[in-house]
């Protein structure tokens, strides 16, 4: 035990005293949930648009004056001609086109349906559809105003409900991402670092021949980064609690549980990869380029895995932080707790247990 | 025996770097390898730390197999690889209290072992590892390889990019610790440090050429070495190189290290000759040899 102790405090002296790594360390979680939160967002905010508005009538005016009230729109210039369409985006300023069919007014109240085309630049697929959808918003609130003074029966209004996100605040889909891809990283690259970094500085050698067990070492160097990864955890979620005013619906504790089950899993697949590179960069290299971007792309953080080919979706089944993504959405955005999530929790539980038997066997007792 | 190696050969791929190796350290015995880079050295010294595991043959050390008490080994040796090993980013202080703390000893306990070398680094113990001076780096080293008392200490090239003055005095404690009963193989490619072993191999290409005391080894000396020297070395041993009975030309400090062909050999001919080659103040002087000239008549 005093043995473990000393390998600890080794640990922490190497990790306080690498000052940039340090500051990497705590300064990239709060960078990137900024990063995330305010700047790569999803949210569309005073887009530019263009009206062409074929009847020009009491109901067309309120429909623009509705949405160039909304601070989601801003209307850059009024068309006259169908033609001009094509030439408004390619001068790439203006995003969507709204076109009111002619005698817009009449045909609603003579026939209960009148039409706008939206035409968006789909150059940008997801900012295109988010106009459009933010659009139809607007539309269908204005529909139900307008409706409600009188009373038709059988009216069919549509209605889509936005749920767990009405706001469709991006930030709150960004944050369980986030906290994925930090605790993945700070664990996975950070263990597999440190360990690389003995072998490549010869110190393993002297480490081999000496009384400390392997499974010390390995659980010497996993446990302060255990440790660093639940700060940051807290970090990430005091700060999307606090600047997103994220709510967290389910329970505090059931979020620490399962964020310490996927940092152990990080830890472990961390170890994992030190077993196989001989030196720090290829760590690295391996961390990024094997676990960084299976998570950004593969586990649902940021394309949804429903639209993914099948090989895609099979292949994300094998990735700890889709799982991951799963529970954190579930207890922060829905609220639920361990009876929704415990098949989730089992797989993770599963995957740990393997990564971490794969890496005590992989673990070398000697140089080859 | 404290350590014995039998028939040890090991390959890497297509490399054999050790060939059938045998010999053995009796207790107490400051054992040295000597050989240039590339003879296997460390591989041997990875092998008898169980780090390695040889293709054939076997070997002990303190009594343990290598391969199969391994664990046991690893608690009663101490071992400083080529390669400074030590944690950079801790200080002097930290990194033995370190070692000794995975070695589930203190410093207080075995103090009087590495008192005498401790003391020196002692006034930097504050400072970090990879902050010191290449001799202080590698007396910091042996004191974290000699923390736990271990029965037989493994070097491998203590000295090498060490001032002649650390050098010394790391051989000086070398002798000191033998004299408390510790076992050490030591390697160097320096050959004026092999004449301070009790017993030396000489390597080369994973072969050992030859193995027996330093005093011995030059006695089988099979030839009588001259010291030639002129007022123009670099010419000279291009003379000595063309002249037709020459056996050997080694340059060996501000001398040329020669010996000829003919038993019946006579300085006076080699004299003419080199001053028909131009040179000056030629001096040809009897010479021992050193474990250099062996070596390099066995390497030939």
């Amino acid at each position: 035990m005093k043995r473990f102790i000393g390998f600890i405090k080794k640990e922490f002296y190497h990790i306080f005293r690498d000052r940039r790594s340090l500051f990497i360390l705590f300064g990239m979680p709060i960078a990137q949930i900024m990063l995330f939160g305010f700047a790569i967002t999803n949210e569309i905010n005073n887009v530019d648009i263009a009206i062409l508005d074929h009847s020009k009538d009491a109901t067309t005016e309120e429909i623009i004056n509705k949405i160039s009230a909304s601070k989601y729109f801003s209307i850059h210039q009024f068309m006259d001609r169908e033609a001009d369409v094509e030439t408004i985006f390619k001068k790439g300023k203006v995003k969507a086109v709204l076109n009111f069919e002619k005698d817009f007014s009449k045909k609603l109240i003579r026939d209960h349906k009148a039409t706008i085309q939206i035409i968006t630049d789909a150059t940008d697929p997801n900012t295109a559809n988010t106009i459009s959808n933010y659009v139809n918003a607007i539309l269908i609130q204005y529909q139900k105003d307008w409706n409600k003074d009188i009373t038709i029966a059988y009216q069919i209004i549509p209605r889509t409900r936005m749920v767990y996100n009405p706001e469709l605040k991006s930030v709150y889909m960004f944050v369980p991402g986030v906290m994925t891809i930090i605790l993945m990283l700070v664990s996975a690259m950070m263990t597999s670092i440190s360990i690389t970094k003995e072998k490549e500085l010869g110190t393993m050698e002297i480490l081999l021949v000496s009384p400390i067990k392997p499974i010390q070492v390995i659980v010497g160097k996993v446990f302060p980064y255990i440790f660093l990864s639940v700060i940051n955890a807290i970090v990430i979620v005091v700060l999307s609690i606090f600047i997103f005013k994220m709510p967290v619906q389910g329970s505090l504790f059931l979020l620490a549980m399962e964020s310490i089950l996927f940092i152990i899993s990080a830890l472990a697949l961390g170890i994992l990869i030190s077993t196989i590179s001989a030196t720090q960069q290829t760590a690295m290299m391996i961390s990024l380029m094997g676990l960084m971007l299976p998570v950004i792309l593969l586990s649902g953080f940021i394309f949804p895995i429903s639209s993914m080919p099948l090989p895609l979706q099979m292949i994300s089944n094998i990735i700890p932080a889709k799982w991951f993504i799963i529970i954190i959405k579930g207890i922060m955005l829905k609220g639920v707790g361990l009876q929704y999530l415990w098949k989730e929790t089992l797989i993770l539980v599963g995957m740990t247990i393997f990564f971490i038997a794969l890496s005590v066997k992989k673990y070398k007792i000697r140089l080859e | 025996m404290s350590i014995s190696v039998r028939h040890i050969s090991k390959s890497y791929k297509n490399v054999k770097a050790l060939e059938d190796i045998s010999f053995e350290v009796k207790e107490g015995e400051l054992f040295g390898l000597i050989g240039p880079d590339g003879a296997g050295k460390t591989t041997l010294f990875r092998i008898l730390t169980t780090l390695l595991i040889a293709n054939e043959g076997t070997a002990t050390v303190a009594g343990f197999d290598v391969v199969a008490d391994y664990k046991k080994i690893r608690n009663s040796v101490g071992y400083m690889p080529g390669k400074f090993s030590l944690y950079q980013d801790l200080t002097v202080e930290e990194n033995l209290n370190f070692f000794a703390t995975i070695f589930g000893t203190t410093i207080e306990q075995n103090y009087d072992l590495i008192k005498e070398i401790y003391v020196q680094i002692e006034p930097f113990k504050t400072r970090r590892a990879g902050k010191l001076s290449g001799g202080m780096k590698q007396k910091l080293a042996l004191c974290c390889a000699l923390i736990h008392k271990p029965k037989v200490l493994f070097l491998d090239e203590p000295t090498t990019g060490v001032d002649p003055v650390s050098r010394k005095e790391f051989w000086e404690m070398l002798k000191r610790l033998q004299q408390k009963g510790i076992t050490i193989l030591v390697s160097t490619p320096y050959m004026d440090e092999a004449a301070l072993c009790d017993r030396i191999a000489l390597i080369q290409d994973g072969k050992i050429l030859q193995m027996d005391t330093p005093q011995a080894i030059v006695k089988h000396y099979p030839k009588q070495i001259y010291n030639v020297r002129a007022n123009n070395t670099y010419q000279l041993i291009n003379s000595l190189k063309a002249y037709e009975y020459n056996h050997s030309v080694y340059p060996f400090g501000e001398f040329v290290h020669y010996t000829d062909r003919r038993a019946d050999f006579n300085p006076k001919d080699l004299m003419l000759f080199l001053e028909s080659k131009n040179l000056s103040n030629v001096e040809i002087k009897k010479t021992e040899a050193t474990i250099e000239d062996t070596f390099m008549e066995l390497a030939k």
